[in-house]
């Protein structure tokens, strides 16, 4: 190892501080949300501005989850994240892998069709028509059913199979394997990290999932936790968010705020960690070559 | 086994092997029937549903039953006062993007790859990425939190300060940079991974001999990492300018407010609220249409450039 010039120490140093501070200005808006919201509401009332506080509380998440909305809101959006992913996944991943398959004889011509879906689309109000002309107006698989692939996911997941030795789909067709059980037993267990990759993006996508939301559900029971929270955020109507009983003294509408962007970044925070490893893997697959 | 002469035994044996290919690998085709009803169903029967952008479309007749009036929603469109301003909204949004968002991510990515301590890097990755799993509401909600006029944190430390209050979410004048620097602030991070991936490519020995040569960090960054990402840069920023008539839909509908209506109105969310809202689902099909198409053929145009300036295309 060469010995460093002073100049370059200094450009070093500079360069790790710059890069701190733009790490905290990102973080700083989730840190001060999060204190907030555990802060006691007699002291947050009182100063206003909280960064460190001195009396911790849970009760905005108490109230904000003894409400049926939100809780009902939060299981609505559990089930689209769960039931989308899986679903989402066997889809888009039995076209890829089929695709990546030389003796498929109209792959050229698919692709071709998969591609312009990419390049031109129809615009929200075909889309709408489609989706109420299926009768899925007010119903929870209007936020799926369209949702199920995308042309960037199934080329990408093409490319992924591509890579995969052409040989374990060979081996196993002699032994008399067909494409279906190939792809369940085989394919699929080979390509652990690419599909959490893909899942991941799935699932934030199906978490984060608003427009949809906004455009096909009617009924307040069935509203994912996205269109819950504009309300809450944005409108600042808290008309759902009533306790039954009422019993407790509603803690300030800043701190409920606050508790439900926290709960609801709550299931990002705890999968981020585990596939952070794969994610990166999967933003590049098939992006950069080599 | 056929022997083929002529157009139409060849015609009919490709025909036959067609069959017998389907037969021999059916499961194969069954594997790929639940995605292709999905593009059929979800992706193509809308690109159908356009027609109607021609028609006076009414939902109780439907497609077959509605009059046709040609071009009219477009002339219609064009000759609206509120194009004008949807244009410029949109043109003003995108390219405030390419200037100020384009290069950030560039610019953090030549910072993380200078930095010696592994763990470090880690860490500063590991936060800046994590915006962009953030939903659009979560993130206008944090905006709210913190810069709104009456009780957000930025207006609340004024005030301790002795500080008038400052409008920001509510200020047409404010807003074009707001919503780009709201951009840049979940989506600059995850931005780096693929500058930063060209970048751990570069082979180590080029620095090793451009130290040799007396080359300090700067020269070794102008001359060897940014040829490096060149071509990483040049598809990307393509993509960009194709792109150019798309800004973040739900982002803006979702800062959008009355007092900024003038400077917020672009493409998307006006066919939501002439189509959805209003009801009038033939002009607003139309719009989009329209956007639809200049963003198709800049997309082919820039294809077209990157691949003539000898870089691999987009496809």
């Amino acid at each position: 190892m060469h010995r460093l010039k002073w100049s370059e120490r200094v450009g070093q140093s500079l360069n790790a501080v710059v890069l701190g501070l733009l790490a905290v200005v990102m973080f700083f808006p989730l840190y001060y949300v999060f204190v907030v919201s555990f802060t006691d509401p007699g002291e947050y009332l009182q100063k206003k501005i909280v960064l460190f506080p001195e009396h911790w509380s849970v009760e905005a998440y108490t109230y904000l989850l003894s409400t049926p909305a939100f809780a009902r809101s939060l299981g609505n959006s559990a089930f689209l994240a769960t039931v989308g992913t899986v679903c989402s996944l066997a889809v888009s991943s039995s076209l890829a892998y089929a695709l990546s398959q030389k003796r498929f004889q109209f792959r050229k011509i698919l692709m071709f069709l998969i591609v312009l879906t990419i390049l031109f689309s129809p615009g929200i109000i075909p889309n709408y028509l489609l989706v109420r002309e299926l009768g899925l107006i007010n119903n929870i698989w209007a936020l799926i059913l369209p949702a199920l692939a995308n042309g960037w996911t199934v080329l990408l997941m093409k490319n992924f199979f591509d890579s995969l030795p052409a040989e374990i789909s060979e081996a196993a067709s002699i032994d008399g394997c067909s494409a279906i059980r190939t792809w369940y037993t085989i394919v699929l267990p080979l390509s652990m990290p690419a599909l959490a990759a893909f899942g991941l993006f799935f699932a934030v996508g199906y978490w984060n999932q608003f427009f949809a939301a906004l455009l096909y559900l009617n009924d307040s029971a069935k509203w994912p936790i996205q269109v819950l929270l504009q309300n809450m955020l944005l409108n600042a109507s808290n008309i759902d968010l009533v306790a039954p009983g009422q019993q407790m003294e509603t803690p300030p509408t800043e701190m409920l705020k606050m508790a439900a962007i926290i709960v609801a970044i709550l299931p990002v925070l705890i999968v981020y960690p585990f596939i952070q490893k794969h994610f990166a893997k999967g933003a590049l697959i098939g992006s950069v070559k080599g | 086994m056929n022997t083929v002469k002529g157009k139409q035994t060849s015609a009919r044996s490709k025909w036959l092997n067609l069959l017998s290919a389907l037969r021999r690998d059916q499961s194969l085709y069954l594997l790929a029937l639940p995605g292709i009803l999905f593009f059929l169903v979800f992706k193509y029967i809308p690109m159908w549903g356009i027609i109607i952008a021609f028609q006076d479309y009414s939902p109780f007749r439907g497609i077959q039953g509605s009059e046709w009036v040609g071009l009219q929603h477009f002339t219609e469109l064009f000759a609206n006062p509120d194009f004008a301003l949807l244009f410029r909204n949109t043109l003003a949004i995108s390219l405030l993007n390419l200037i100020l968002f384009f290069p950030f991510p560039i610019l953090i990515s030549l910072g993380l790859n200078e930095l010696r301590s592994v763990a470090y890097k880690r860490l500063i990755q590991t936060i800046i990425y994590m915006p962009h799993f953030l939903s659009w509401v979560i993130i206008a909600g944090l905006t709210l939190l913190l810069f709104a006029k009456g009780t957000g944190l930025i207006n609340e430390l004024f005030t301790l300060w002795g500080w008038p209050r400052v409008d920001i979410l509510t200020n047409p004048d404010s807003f074009w940079v707001m919503v780009t620097l709201q951009a840049m602030w979940k989506e600059a991070g995850w931005g780096t991974i693929v500058f930063l991936a060209a970048m751990a490519s570069v082979d180590t020995q080029l620095y090793e001999a451009a130290r040799m040569d007396g080359a300090g960090r700067l020269r070794q960054i102008w001359h060897i990492t940014l040829p490096a990402i060149r071509s990483v840069i040049i598809v990307l920023l393509i993509l960009r300018l194709g792109d150019i008539m798309e800004v973040g839909f739900e982002q803006i509908f979702l800062m959008y407010n009355g007092a900024v209506s003038e400077v917020a109105e672009v493409f998307d969310t006006y066919v939501y609220r002439t189509g959805i809202e209003q009801g009038d689902f033939s002009y607003s099909t139309a719009v989009g249409l329209f956007k639809s198409v200049i963003g198709l053929v800049l997309v082919v145009v820039a294809n077209r450039v990157v691949k003539r300036m000898g870089q691999e295309g987009v496809y």
